[in-house]
């Protein structure tokens, strides 16, 4: 197998919101004690992301998703765990030395109406990121960078001139879009893409980015909440439950049989068109507070099959048993009952 | 006698370029238990007709021609005070985002009795108790002492059946739903959705589903309109629309959803180029022609009209090749 171009090993982000230290205190037992309350946003996740593959992150909202991708690329540190790149190690550098780096990794966020700068032409939205990146091209360069890469998202390089309230949301995100593809970076974090717009819309931009992905060769990180999105773009996918991998495997196999209670919770919640009423498989309960986790594992108060051992013992993600490509956390599948 | 019949309804609203007509020409009507589905992309006029059913069309939008008849009553010339003793009461509406809809300083007990009290006479205690009997109807866990507590207290999935709960307070004949679901995750939106069909049956209510999102139609409704810059241009029983668009823009939403449509070779989706128009630059003929990929010479210069479709009583198009037969040719 090629050499990763992404590994992320037992990554961790706590964000602390204890606040100043008086609100820190506590009265405990008639003494005063000093407590950090922390939101648990990712807890332990680890994969890899192979050149030129789509792997998509899904899970409902937060349960550490976009988290998770702005730790991957550098815009929140990680409380602990690494991230490696192309096999360097990039969490512990400094930004000096992550310049580089940040070349080759870009984001796309999800609403194309609050990441384009209101007040900046396409030309200074597009120049901005060649101009610091690459430094050395001259003028003409720049101009023949852009108009490429605007021709390739789709939108009339003559318009070069005008503001993102000119553009329809379709094309903002095609704009976005440019925006990250023009410094030709390897590896794209993608973090709900498509979310904002329209189907018709949406259909255009998910076209757009596979296309861009074959000619460039581009590795995605795909994060969604939308499972029928990532069944077409992605060819690996990661069900995430608050902050926690529950089962990670590829796209045709998670969809034919999803092994994990919450997948199949997930999968049978979809709406189909084909008008055959499903039943959904109903979830007790809310999703627990990522303050306080819950013990063992983190579905155990929802699913229908926890007994003790889910209740007390951490699932660790494993190999299943039928496919070594399928990984999936959870005691029950382990054993079988499931 | 339907439930609720809309004829001919025109709404535009009055801009200093002149007038943008938002709505052209809609009809339908919707029966007791009858489940109505309404979709479209955004800018569509799908909310807009929601709003003008129950009136709630603000300046400079006004409703410029047709009728709106509830149980055979006009209410589309009524007077703000009689409008009340309906909006709200015989016709409920739920939105969108269950938190900008609460009010986040008052109770829910409080919002629920006001709500009861608006529109009867009825004690503080009694409007409680009826609030716990609905609260109890959407299923949320130990009602009474729910009373006292705040919205924040509440997850989204919680929020949204409390409004839910709300609509029903006042055993309205018709709820409008614009967009209930769309700010949940699947998993609440699942429930919710099932929570809507099973009180339509059990409480004999029309609802009328506002959404974007065909997957959702598919499974709650019974009938669906599509609409597109402000005209209804197909309407069918959704199984029937479901298993065979007839009008190219159906057939195009319906391809270009992942994992519904048929994909092409390179595992493309099928899109539909360009975008809709906005309502002040609509093309002559079909609005839809200049995206149109079966587009002929007629399109762009008449007008389709919304035609009965050959042996279907309950299916309408507005396309001049929908029986000839665009897909062939």
């Amino acid at each position: 197998m090629a050499e990763a171009i992404v590994t992320i090993d037992n990554l961790v982000k706590y964000f602390d919101i204890s606040g100043g230290f008086l609100e820190q205190l506590q009265f405990d037992s008639g003494k005063i004690v000093r407590r950090k309350t922390e939101v648990k946003a990712v807890n332990g996740v680890s994969f890899s992301i192979q050149p030129g593959e789509t792997l998509a992150v899904v899970g409902e909202s937060g349960c550490g998703k976009s988290t998770l991708a702005r730790t991957v690329i550098g815009l929140y540190p990680p409380t602990s765990g690494s991230v490696y790149f192309k096999g360097e190690r990039i969490d512990t550098l400094s930004p000096q030395q992550m310049l580089p780096y940040r070349k080759q990794m870009q984001m796309i966020f999800q609403d194309p109406y609050a990441s384009l700068n209101p007040r900046k032409s396409v030309r200074q939205t597009l120049e901005e990121p060649i101009r610091f990146h690459m430094g050395t091209l001259n003028k003409g360069e720049v101009e023949e960078r852009m108009a490429h890469v605007m021709e390739q998202v789709g939108v009339n390089p003559g318009w070069k001139d005008r503001f993102p309230h000119e553009f329809s949301g379709g094309q903002r995100q095609r704009i976005a879009i440019a925006r990250s593809l023009v410094i030709d970076p390897l590896f794209v974090v993608a973090d709900e893409p498509v979310s904002a717009l329209d189907v018709s819309i949406q259909a255009q931009i998910l076209n757009l980015l596979m296309d861009a992905q074959e000619e460039r060769g581009l590795t995605y990180l795909f994060i969604t909440h939308d499972l029928s999105v990532v069944r077409h773009i992605a060819a690996r996918v990661a069900v995430m439950y608050l902050g926690t991998l529950c089962e990670l495997a590829p796209t045709s196999e998670l969809y034919s049989t999803p092994r994990h209670p919450y997948t199949q919770a997930l999968l049978s919640a979809i709406p189909v068109l084909d008008g055959k009423k499903k039943k959904h498989i109903k979830l007790a309960g809310e999703i627990p507070t990522p303050i306080n986790l819950p013990t063992g594992c983190i579905f155990h108060g929802r699913c229908i099959h926890a007994d003790d051992r889910c209740r007390s013992e951490i699932p660790e993600l494993m190999e299943s048993s039928d496919s070594s490509e399928v990984l999936v956390a959870c005691h029950g599948v382990a054993e079988g009952r499931i | 006698m339907q439930l609720l019949e809309v004829k001919n309804l025109e709404v535009s609203f009055a801009l200093r370029q002149g007038d943008l007509v938002a709505l052209n020409d809609i009809s339908f009507s919707l029966g007791k238990k009858e489940r109505l589905g309404v979709v479209g992309e955004s800018g569509a006029g799908k909310s807009v007709t929601g709003f003008a059913v129950i009136n709630l069309i603000s300046k400079p939008g006004k409703i410029t021609n047709g009728e709106i008849l509830f149980e055979g009553k006009r209410l589309d010339t009524l007077s703000e005070k009689e409008m009340r003793t309906i909006r709200g009461n015989r016709i409920s509406m739920i939105f969108q985002d269950p938190m900008m809809t609460l009010n986040p300083v008052l109770t829910i007990g409080t919002q629920m009795v006001e709500t009861l009290q608006a529109h009867r006479k009825i004690s503080q205690k009694e409007a409680e108790a009826v609030a716990v009997k609905k609260l109890e109807r959407v299923h949320i866990p130990s009602p009474a002492r729910r009373l006292s507590q705040y919205p924040h207290e509440f997850s989204g999935g919680m929020r949204q059946r409390i409004i839910i709960a709300i609509a029903l307070l006042t055993d309205p004949s018709i709820i409008i739903a614009d967009e209930p679901t769309t700010a949940l995750d699947v998993t609440i939106q699942a429930e919710i959705m099932d929570l809507l069909q099973e009180l339509c049956n059990s409480e004999d209510m029309g609802l009328m589903l506002i959404t974007h999102d065909l997957g959702v139609v598919a499974e709650v409704t019974e009938r669906v309109l599509v609409m597109y810059a402000g005209k209804i241009i197909e309407t069918a029983k959704t199984s029937d629309l479901v298993s065979n668009p007839l009008h190219p823009y159906t057939r195009g939403l319906m391809n270009a959803l992942p994992g519904h449509g048929t994909c092409d070779t390179a595992n493309r989706l099928q899109q539909i180029p360009g975008t809709m128009p906005n309502l002040t630059e609509i093309a002559p003929g079909c609005s839809f022609h200049p995206r149109c990929e079966h587009c002929q010479d007629i399109c762009s210069s008449e007008v389709p009209q919304l035609r009965k479709i050959s042996g279907n009583d309950s299916r309408f198009v507005s396309c001049h090749f929908a029986e000839e037969g665009w897909q062939n040719g």
